[in-house]
């Protein structure tokens, strides 16, 4: 019996396929699922803001920054036997919940996960297969290492699998 | 002034925020009975510090669809303030609001989106007011902005704020009933530099 492993708001979960991974109501956080296709070992990661460096007591929950998660997950997954130069990732989220006129900030925090998302990857040589990101509403995804697709279903759309 | 931490300052920011949430949400619903013209009654609000992991579950999972209102602060604090209520009360509330007239269906019309717009306008108003004059401080709500989606996503704007401070964050639960029981979510978000001042606004020493 395959299982899905839930992974909450700044929190990160690997996986052995045929168990997949998941997480509800990706709102402006990006969810960032990787994969190494040989031994079909996977990871989600939930992150919520993009840089633990920007932020000044930032000794607490490293699932929570695009920097530290991302590396935390790749090392966890090399743990379990991945290998760094044959993952590959997908990722979702990053909307833009609420659109007000002329106020920015904190209302880009969606685009500025996405940006820092992709820039880590880049710097761990992980290529990016798929993406869904930005846009205004949440979305739920489940990841399923065994074949890599990853499932987005949103309110009143139909499911997509990237 | 040390490193301003959301742990550090939430105990008495904690007992302070629950008289604050208990006034504010009792002026909200004053407000909102006007609006409606019917009696509404109200529990004793609860003042809650929840994991991130434990807010959805609060509402009913994390997919539950809600309706969230969004207002920013400005004035003497800054941040911003949400206000969230379950899609089926927010029906409810605006069918009342339109008196009777909503129509029918799953999804929002414009009209019904726009009275559910001053509705949150209406409560979140009259909870920052209860603010303004307990601190004394001028506070001044934006034009709010509203959407329809899951508890988590639309949780995830106030998290990323609190997210800044630590792992955890503050609401307040306020259950009220007109003709069914409606639970209502308020979200104070003050920006870091708000915190002491909202803090020593009340006399209370910010170390």
């Amino acid at each position: 019996m395959s299982e899905i492993i839930k992974v909450g708001m700044a929190d990160l979960k690997t996986c052995v396929s045929p168990n997949g991974v998941t997480t509800l109501g990706l709102g402006s956080c990006v969810g960032i699922a990787i994969r190494d296709p040989n031994t079909k070992i996977g990871g989600l990661a939930h992150i919520m803001l993009p840089d633990s460096k920007q932020i000044r007591n930032s000794q607490q929950n490293i699932a929570k920054f695009a920097d530290t998660g991302i590396a935390e997950l790749v090392s966890q997954m090399e743990k379990l036997g991945a290998v760094r130069s044959r993952m590959v990732a997908k990722i979702a989220g990053g909307a833009t919940m609420f659109s007000f006129q002329g106020r920015s900030d904190m209302m880009q925090v969606g685009d500025r996960n996405v940006e820092a998302t992709k820039k880590k990857l880049k710097e761990m040589n992980i290529p990016i297969l798929a993406q869904d990101t930005g846009a205004n509403y949440g979305r739920t995804v489940t990841f399923f290492p065994e074949t890599g697709e990853f499932h987005i279903r949103a309110v009143g759309r139909a499911e997509k699998i990237i | 002034m040390g490193e301003l931490s959301l742990e550090k300052v939430s105990e008495t920011y904690f007992d302070v925020l629950k008289e604050i949430g208990n006034i504010g949400a009792g002026n909200a619903m004053t407000a909102l009975s006007q609006m409606l013209q019917c009696k509404v009654d109200m529990k004793v609000p609860q003042v809650k510090l929840l994991e991130f992991s434990e807010v959805g579950a609060l509402m009913g999972g994390e997919e539950q669809v809600m309706v969230g209102v969004l207002l920013g602060v400005e004035g003497d604090i800054t941040g911003s303030m949400m206000f969230l209520v379950e899609k089926e009360s927010a029906k409810h509330l605006i069918n009342k609001v339109m008196m009777g007239m909503a129509p029918e269906g799953d999804d929002f019309s414009e009209m019904e989106l726009s009275a559910m717009k001053e509705l949150g306008n209406i409560i979140t108003g009259a909870y920052l007011n209860s603010l303004s004059t307990l601190t004394n401080l001028q506070i001044y709500p934006t034009p709010p902005a509203l959407t329809v989606d899951m508890a988590g996503a639309i949780l995830s704007v106030p998290a990323i704020q609190f997210g800044v401070l630590g792992d955890r964050i503050l609401l307040i639960q306020s259950q009220f009933y007109d003709e069914i029981e409606i639970d209502g979510y308020f979200i104070l978000i003050p920006d870091l530099e708000s915190y002491s001042k909202i803090l020593s606004a009340l006399g209370i020493p910010v170390e």
